[in-house]
């Protein structure tokens, strides 16, 4: 163990910062089905992926700049997030179940996408990869930034819609007591159609971020469930903000332990800390 | 020991199964049944803890990577015989799942979703370090240089043979357990945990034991594999692959049956295989996770679990020779006065509410003794302290003279105290007869499992639910629902019944009918403590009552007196100001 300078320790936890706000975004959408639906969605990762792919695919092949992918997929995503939770709907399943059907849907997605895009690894490129400016001495990628910028707005947006809006407030009821908040009024099946849809535009987002600073092979989806759940079940269940904190906290954990000890030890820090939570404050789940 | 059917079968598959290396077939057959046989060790072994009790568990693959690591090290690094690893393999895996389970099963509420991503970070944690220490170091542990232990013709066979023992002693492991005491605690543990230990289930140690047997036995399917793969990396071997084929492969099969992951884990083998060899690995790999999906929404019971439902309406009850209710032995009601529950100063606070406040009460042998108080006095609390529910935080309790305060909720069962649960708590997947002979088995009576089932059907006799027997709970209706609260608390033959409100709720009729049954149960020699608003039933039955207002006791003796003391006319009145 070496003690880096104080140059490359800010410059990782600038980095730690980076890659906390990509759990984030990834585990917003997840947390809030989790925790207001009471589904454990993996599929949420295959949608990400998959608008990963989509995204890279409209900018490489078809020439459409990455970032207005943002106006195309989204949309698209929320009906997709729409239709799979109306066939849901229609069957009585436990969390737990949730958890294994949608892990069957990701596999299907898994397999849709290496028939498309092979299990090669791709990368987009565009002319955002290279751009980054400097704040002294610390090194500020573009791309990054841009995503973190949209998973702290995305954050906050939705944190004030569900503390402000009615709508917000009826979701929150319906995550209490879904037979009580349907007696009160409430459509409870508009809502988790909605809400269903939301999370999967959610999930488009962060997949064009993904595709943004990532390189991207489908075996992937996988490696980001871990952190991702460990930042949502950290960050609280249904939460908007929590998972975002969680998400910087573990990512500049993980990029401290990167420099200080070696990158090989870096899964120790978000699950220990996923570990501790858990046994010591389980209440706050 | 007689050796049942099931058991024969067993054994007469594996032997069968043994004689493949010598039938001159490819190696190919041979490395096919090592991964079927791989395969149900896991499945079957993870369906033990997690199937069983609930508890789904992510984290197999950790105590299959210690298995693996343990015998590639050992036989590898440190030259030992192949053979002798296994044990050590298995020893160890378990160490970490009970050394794991005892401080997770104290957290309350780490349970269902919970527990599973907490196992599942053990893998990962398990995972780096093996990584990154002397264990693994990086580069992986190559077994090309151990011996192979001559099982078999040849070497893939030997390793096939290795696995099929391990696989034959799994099926009978799950057989025994789930026919055993430890599997009908679990199966309660499953369906409503307070409860079980209230009824005088030890849940600790029961999880414990469980998580300890399921773990050796991934240990081992782990050391074995080791051998198969003959190079072993941390970054292949604890991941979530382990554990959600694992889980696949019980769910599809079905977990409350001790074959279920069996079925599954040949079912899964079977498809991945086909379609591997296939032209198609993509196609394959996306039917596998079309077919769980469909499986789950259409047969969320498991394929054994539907299967065995669609023949349950055909099965009826076992012809068991059912006494009548006349024919149980006649017990003399014992009113010695004797004091048998001895309540000093007995206080229990939920944070800033005091629920009962310095409680001091004597409960007299053979005795009725009717709990008054307006709602929320601190009645059920009662109840729910005297009974372990919840612990008290101050106080002392004496039952026959022995310290109850601080025991755990089953040991007070075990005592000779049973209760009832206001709503009844009965467990929802099993039978009724099951509930009741579950309370025999485990609670103050402490029978074996042939007398507690007779136990049971005499008790069902006594309130009249022997039709029922092989209904499950959620087909009864509230009446029939009480009624197999007040079988089971009596079914553990207590010294002391606690029964809180067993009335509220019923008919006139059916009043008139549980009064007269709760006098058959003093009749038998019991002592009971029973809460209840209906002024009624407390007149006709109590020989006395106490009354508790704001969680403090304000008056006890004979109930025409006690009601005409003026706290307790005030407690429930308010005090006049006129």
């Amino acid at each position: 163990m070496s003690f880096p300078s104080f140059n490359l320790l800010a410059q990782s936890v600038l980095s730690g910062i980076f890659i906390g706000g990509l759990y984030g975004l990834i585990g917003l959408g997840l947390g809030l089905t989790w925790g207001l639906l009471r589904q454990i969605n993996l599929a949420h990762f295959g949608l990400v992926f998959l608008a990963a792919y989509m995204s890279y695919h409209m900018a490489t092949v078809w020439h459409v700049d990455p970032l207005l992918t943002l106006l195309i997929l989204p949309p698209l995503f929320f009906l997709f997030g729409v239709g799979m939770q109306w066939v849901l709907s229609r069957f009585a399943i436990s969390p737990f179940n949730s958890l294994l059907v949608t892990f069957g849907i990701t596999v299907v997605m898994e397999s849709i996408i290496q028939a498309i895009w092979t299990a090669d690894f791709r990368r987009l490129e565009t002319h955002y990869n290279d751009q980054k400016f400097t704040v002294g001495s610390l090194y500020v990628p573009v791309p990054e930034l841009v995503t973190l910028v949209i998973a702290v707005s995305l954050s906050l947006l939705i944190w004030a819609a569900m503390r402000y809006t009615d709508l917000g407030k009826a979701l929150r009821a319906m995550a209490e007591d879904g037979a009580i908040a349907s007696a009160f009024g409430i459509n409870q099946k508009g809502m988790s159609l909605m809400l269903a849809g939301i999370c999967a535009a959610l999930a488009a987002v962060a997949g064009i971020c993904l595709a943004l600073t990532f390189t991207l092979t489908p075996s992937q989806i996988f490696a980001w469930v871990g952190v991702v759940f460990a930042a949502v079940m950290l960050g609280g269940l249904g939460s908007a903000l929590g998972p975002l904190v969680a998400g910087i906290i573990i990512g500049v954990s993980e990029a401290i332990t990167m420099a200080v000890a070696a990158p090989s030890w870096a899964p120790i820090v978000s699950f220990s800390l996923l570990i501790v939570m858990l046994l010591f404050r389980p209440g706050k789940l | 020991m007689i050796m049942s059917k099931t058991v024969i079968g067993i054994l007469g598959a594996g032997a069968l199964l043994a004689s493949v290396p010598w039938l001159g077939l490819p190696a190919f057959y041979e490395s096919f049944l090592y991964l079927l046989c791989h395969w149900m060790i896991l499945a079957l072994s993870w369906n033990i803890l997690s199937g069983y009790s609930g508890y789904f568990s992510f984290g197999h693959g950790a105590f299959f990577g210690i298995g693996m690591y343990t015998s590639a090290g050992l036989s590898a690094n440190l030259n030992w015989p192949f053979l002798w690893t296994l044990p050590v393999a298995a020893l160890l895996a378990a160490l970490l799942g009970v050394g794991l389970g005892a401080v997770v099963f104290r957290v309350k509420s780490v349970r269902g979703e919970l527990f599973a991503l907490l196992t599942l970070a053990v893998t990962f944690v398990v995972g780096t370090i093996v990584l990154n220490t002397r264990i693994d170091g990086g580069p992986g542990i190559y077994l090309n240089a151990v011996a192979i232990p001559a099982l078999g013709p040849t070497a893939s066979s030997s390793i096939y043979l290795m696995a099929l023992i391990g696989a034959v002693a799994t099926l009978l492991i799950s057989y025994r357990i789930q026919s055993s005491r430890l599997g009908l605690g679990l199966f309660a543990i499953h369906d409503d945990e307070d409860v079980a230990e209230v009824m005088g289930v030890p849940t600790f140690r029961y999880k414990l034991l469980a998580f300890g047997i399921s773990c050796a036995l991934a240990g081992l399917a782990g050391g074995i594999h080791a051998l198969f793969v003959s190079y072993v990396t941390a970054g292949e071997t604890f991941t979530i692959v382990v554990p959600l084929t694992v889980v696949l492969m019980s769910v599809l099969g079905g977990t409350r049956h001790w074959a279920g992951p069996a079925v599954g884990a040949v079912a899964i083998t079977c498809l991945m295989y086909f379609f591997t060899a296939g032209n198609n690995p993509i196609a394959g790999k996306a039917a596998v996770g079309v077919i769980l999906v469909l499986v789950i929404l259409f047969m969320p019971n498991g394929i054994l679990g539907y299967l065995l439902k669609r023949t349950a309406g055909k099965r009826s009850v076992p012809p068991v020779p059912v006494p009548a209710a006349a024919a149980l032995e006649p017990a003399a009601p014992v009113s010695t006065g004797k004091v048998l529950l001895d309540v000093r100063e007995l206080s229990k606070a939920f944070r800033g509410v005091q629920a009962l406040d310095g409680v001091t009460l004597q409960v007299h042998e053979g005795e009725i003794l009717g709990l008054l108080g307006p709602n929320g006095s601190g009645k059920s609390t009662f109840i729910n302290v005297v009974s372990g529910h919840f612990p008290a935080t101050g106080g002392q309790m004496f039952f026959e003279g022995r310290q109850l305060a601080g025991l755990e909720a089953h040991s007070i069962a075990q005592a000779g105290i049973a209760r009832t649960y206001q709503i009844p708590r009965p467990f929802a997947h099993l039978t009724v007869l099951q509930n009741v002979s579950l309370v025999a088995m485990f609670g103050g009576a402490a029978l074996n499992q042939a007398q507690a089932t007779a136990e049971a059907w005499k008790w069902l006799a006594f309130t009249g639910l022997q039709d029922k027997a092989d209904a499950l709970p959620d087909d009864l209706n509230l009446h029939q629902r009480k009624f197999l609260e007040l079988t089971r608390a009596l079914a553990a033959r207590p010294r002391l019944v606690l029964l809180d409100e067993v009335l509220s709720g019923l008919t006139p009729g059916e009043i008139n009918e549980a009064i007269a049954l709760i006098r058959k149960i003093r009749d038998r020699g019991a002592t009971i403590v029973f809460v209840e608003h209906v002024m009624r039933a407390v007149m006709a039955l109590a020989d006395r009552v106490a009354v508790l207002n704001h969680g403090k006791l304000i008056a006890v003796g004979p109930a025409q007196d006690v009601m005409k003391n003026a706290d307790v006319v005030s407690a429930y009145l308010g005090t006049p100001h006129a």
